[in-house]
């Protein structure tokens, strides 16, 4: 098995179920240390998908990008997974989508909302956890409560964009 | 009241609590950082003193937030720092943190609110046996607290930001504290270890590593912390924990049914060892009085009360051998120390 990002022969071979896909991540001994990976301890998968999660061909430009609001460069993020700054979502968007799905098997907070966050946030909050329910509906061909969840969506989308008039 | 005063008492979460025999405790972390502010292991000092500050001063909407104590890490020894770990009231990272970093406890130890860890918020709630939903109610009530003055960062896709993305959306790590020494002993461990594993869910040793947990202590905690509501991913951990607990118990009917004669083999020998022994490791003292909770379980020890066996488990580590003499010890000494200590528990029985 040869190494996902050059010719050498691959010696860290790693799999994960994401969304019901398998993904299989194979490395060199070079590229596998070149990711922070110590080769001789336990390795966590998230940090290789980290990792690997961007275009594989950028992999080794563009690590210079850094966030505008803590500069945390790319590749200090590539090599700790810890973020620098809640903006450092904005920034590292493109790598962070794939891994938080892998993850969470999710990509979208259905949980509480700060007191502070407005009327808007707990509305684009409250369609996501209707979405979620319809599709669930969907799923198992209950038509009846699907299309009364289809109809608060929009009622509550038909409110929102009230609200954003009213406010501009 | 001073650290020390910790080591007259035990915490709350000790006390008596639901399926308290494979139980120990249930946890509720959230994780929290502020609005347009580094996180703590990329910010400067500056940034760190100043949310310390800033989660002090929210601590006035907290409304028995004098019942909290504080301290930051810079102040503490490390004799001290590793006491508050071994109570489960700061995590390791904490303690090595330095500058902005600390903890506030109120008084039962329930609560506690670890500042500039990985997160600039840590806060956590602790209670007595099988009970998510108190710990969540507990949390929740803080949470809301802090942030009347605080802007927690939060968008409506990711939900509460955080300093890794394992821990983006709810910020929740539940989590409940398990005896399981019937699985261990029958070794029905690893089959259980495993399957919980592949729903979702990580089983830590609470002491040591998976199936070789000092103590037959384990954590049981989701990983998933995006996408589902905190209610969802509160029940679901529990429905799994309850499954265990049923495995538990049936373990040990089987093992109080078949092995009867090797069971009091097990717990009286170890009684004998902790009665007797001149010294003693963490770790022998951890497996030993696992044996003896699992006899006072099974009613094989009737004069002693589990509780009090649970407060041995935390008392015998380093640091509370070591305050409780008043001295830095070697780890010879704290091995006669320990065996003392432990020895003199047992003349009273």
């Amino acid at each position: 098995m040869k190494c996902d990002l050059c010719d050498k022969e691959a010696v860290v071979h790693l799999t994960q179920v994401v969304n019901g896909e398998m993904k299989e991540v194979h490395l060199c001994e070079e590229h596998a240390v070149a990711q922070g990976i110590d080769i001789n301890s336990p390795i966590s998968i998230t940090d290789i998908l980290m990792g690997l999660s961007g275009p594989q061909k950028s992999f080794a430009t563009e690590l210079s990008l850094a966030c505008p609001c803590c500069g945390m460069a790319r590749e200090e993020f590539r090599k700790t997974g810890r973020l620098g700054c809640p903006d450092c979502y904005k920034t590292f968007m493109a790598e962070l989508t794939m891994a938080i799905k892998a993850m969470h098997h999710s990509g979208q907070h259905l949980g509480k909302i700060p007191a502070r966050e407005g009327v808007q946030t707990r509305m684009k909050s409250k369609v996501a956890r209707l979405q979620k329910d319809l599709e669930a509906a969907i799923a198992r061909e209950d038509f009846e409560n699907a299309a009364k969840l289809r109809d608060q969506i929009k009622k509550c989308r038909e409110e929102s964009v009230k609200d954003e008039g009213v406010k501009s | 009241m001073t650290l020390d005063g910790f080591l007259k008492r035990h915490g709350g979460w000790l006390e008596a609590g639901p399926e308290e025999g494979p139980v120990i405790s249930s946890r509720i972390r959230l994780a929290r950082n502020l609005r347009e502010t580094t996180f703590p292991g990329w910010a400067s000092k500056e940034v760190r003193n100043r949310v310390w500050s800033e989660v002090l001063l929210a601590f006035d909407g907290v409304a028995d937030s004098k019942s909290f104590l504080r301290w930051r890490m810079d102040e503490l020894s490390a004799l001290d720092r590793e006491l508050l770990f071994e109570r489960h009231l700061i995590s390791r990272e904490l303690a090595e943190r330095q500058t902005g970093s600390g903890v506030f406890v109120n008084e039962d130890e329930c609560r506690a609110v670890m500042v500039n860890e990985e997160d600039h918020i840590r806060l956590q709630s602790l209670q007595p046996g099988l009970n998510l939903q108190k710990a969540w109610d507990v949390a929740d009530e803080l949470d809301n607290a802090l942030e009347k003055s605080l802007s927690y960062a939060f968008s409506s896709k990711l939900g509460y930001l955080t300093a890794c993305p394992s821990n983006v959306g709810t910020g929740l790590r539940a989590s409940v504290m398990l005896h399981l020494p019937g699985l261990v002993l029958t070794e029905e461990i690893k089959p259980v270890i495993n399957a919980v594993s592949k729903i979702g869910l990580a089983v830590r040793g609470l002491w040591g590593e998976g199936s070789e947990a000092s103590g037959h202590m384990f954590q049981i905690s989701n990983q998933i912390t995006l996408g589902k509501p905190e209610a969802e991913i509160i029940s679901n951990l529990e429905q799994i924990v309850l499954e265990v607990i049923e495995h538990e118990k049936n373990a040990r009917l089987r093992l109080i049914s078949k092995q009867e004669i090797r069971v009091h083999d097990h717990v009286g020998r170890a009684y004998g060892i902790l009665a007797n022994a001149a010294l003693m490791t963490t770790g022998e003292a951890l497996d030993l009085l696992s044996a003896l909770r699992l006899g006072v379980d099974l009613g094989l020890l009737p004069n002693m009360v589990r509780r009090e066996i649970d407060q041995l488990f935390i008392r015998i580590h380093p640091a509370h051998l070591q305050k409780e003499a008043g001295a830095v010890l070697s780890p010879e000494e704290r091995d006669i120390k320990r065996a003392q200590l432990i020895r003199k528990f047992l003349e009273g029985k």
